[in-house]
């Protein structure tokens, strides 16, 4: 049976698990879970996650969600590359170390822009200039730290080799570009990362994984606006 | 060379680290980062973490925030007894899930709920419209029942049979909106027992000399001087 993982690449924790299974060669089965329908709320994905999120997989009678658990799980059972999370103490605890502060930080702001540029807007809901300079600042401080801390002058953010750590990264750093939002504009040093990460994982793979999230702009443009009308007090309470 | 912790019992995760040495018996020189004077933007503690956030540790050269990295660290380092982080892939995976889930539920919430009820009103003076309260309220009490319902189920411990990092990242953050006054526990028997059992592993005493900080919270606040947290920027986080 093979492990099966539910996901919707619209999401950034799903873009890196999806990312991590086909780079490694992990054979899985790829089961939509279409958040913008609402599929997360249905019957069936309540059997394998109550939290109703994605990404999460079932292996066998064994489920599991949360991306960072995910892919440790995985990396740790398929016995992938060392690189990708490494055995070497200090090595793990610098990749840890940025799993861990990634949550509160570029994952949440860089979220926050996705939804106030884009998404609140289609939803009918102008987004005060004081919110979304406020929301830019935090995103910029987050872009700053992964610069100045977690990069400094490494190729990649463990040292030489590309690890689950700036397969995270790259994932949520994408999403406020999915609003039209430059995040490169003006800073070389997470350009040139970015490219560096886009070509171990392999372009291919990085474009597929990226296509739906890239679309988000044309896809606001023709979605049917009911749908997101369900979710708005939600967002609304979460982001304003 | 001793590990040096720097730490202020007031704070979650300050908790979680100090409470794992201590009880796994590793040695460090505890370096307090006062947080509400505001000694984590001090020269000093800048070079051990530039974000300036505690947790932080310095082992020799090697310096490290987050207190999930700094306890798998430790874990690994001092190869602490097994349960605290299983070597099983299931249980593990257990363990690091809660870990992950935890940052935007319970601790988020939690934290929310501290500011709301204790710090904003009573040290800044300023009112928390009931709306806010109720929302923050609302999403503590989703992520306990999270905790109880997803995580605990019908086990003593999230992992299972035994206490894990799990459990102490969990109990450390609960306890936060109790130093507010709320009794969080109140209805809730599976949470209570549970709270107890993990009490109970880590020692009694130990537990309440980790918490003394946190659950003497509004004694401090009527003392405390407001100016002090001028430099704190409330961002909407709260608001």
């Amino acid at each position: 049976m093979a492990l099966e993982i539910y996901l919707d690449l619209f999401s950034q924790p799903c873009r890196s698990v999806y990312i991590f299974a086909k780079k490694n060669n992990i054979s899985f089965e790829f089961n939509k879970v279409s958040l913008f329908e609402g599929e997360q709320y249905g019957e069936r994905f309540g059997n394998i996650n109550q939290v109703r999120k994605v990404p999460a997989i079932k292996d066998g009678d064994f489920c599991l969600s949360e991306s960072t658990a995910i892919m440790k799980y995985m990396a740790e059972k398929f016995q992938t590359p060392d690189h990708w999370y490494p055995a070497d103490l200090k090595k793990r605890a610098r990749v840890n170390e940025y799993l861990s502060w990634q949550h509160m930080n570029v994952r949440m702001h860089g979220a926050k822009m996705f939804w106030l540029k884009l998404m609140i807007p289609k939803m009918g809901v102008e987004v005060p200039k004081e919110k979304m300079d406020g929301a830019l600042e935090d995103l910029n401080n987050s872009l700053n730290l992964i610069e100045e801390k977690f990069l400094q002058d490494k190729p990649f953010i463990a040292g030489e080799q590309i690890s689950l750590a700036d397969l995270v990264a790259i994932v949520e750093v994408m999403q406020p570009v999915g609003a039209g939002l430059d995040v490169f504009k003006g800073r070389p040093k997470l350009r040139t990362w970015q490219e560096r990460v886009r070509t171990e994982i392999g372009p291919e793979l990085f474009d597929e994984a990226h296509e739906r999230i890239l679309g988000a702009e044309e896809m606001a443009k023709t979605m049917d606006d009911s749908m997101l009308q369900a979710f708005k007090p939600k967002i609304l309470r979460f982001f304003m | 060379m001793d590990l040096e912790i720097y730490l202020d019992l007031i704070s979650q995760p300050c908790r979680s680290v100090y409470i794992f040495a201590k009880t796994n018996n590793i040695p460090f020189e505890l370096k307090k980062v006062c947080l509400f004077e505001g000694e984590q933007y001090g020269e000093a503690f800048a070079k051990i973490n530039m974000v300036r956030k505690a947790p932080a540790i310095k082992d020799g050269d090697f310096c490290l925030s987050e207190s999930i990295a700094i306890l798998t660290y430790m874990a690994e380092k001092f190869q602490t007894p097994d349960h605290w982080y299983p070597a099983d892939l299931k249980k593990r995976a257990r363990v690091n899930e809660y870990l992950s889930w935890q940052h935007m539920n319970v601790r988020m919430h939690g934290c929310k709920v501290f500011w709301l009820r204790l710090m904003i009103p009573k040290l800044m003076g300023v009112e928390v419209s009931k709306e806010n309260m109720d929302m923050a309220l609302e999403d503590l009490n989703q992520s306990l029942n999270i905790i109880e319902e997803k995580f605990i189920q019908d086990k003593p411990f999230i992992a299972g049979e035994h206490i894990s990092m799990a459990d102490l990242v969990a109990i450390a953050e609960i306890m936060q909106p109790v130093g507010s006054g709320l009794d969080v526990f109140e209805g809730r028997p599976k949470l209570s027992a549970w709270q107890e059992r993990v009490q109970a592993e880590i020692g009694p005493e130990l537990f309440d000399e980790a918490h003394q900080g946190i659950l003497g919270s509004q004694e401090v606040v009527r003392t405390m001087d407001s100016s002090k947290l001028e430099k704190f920027k409330l961002k909407p986080l709260y608001m």
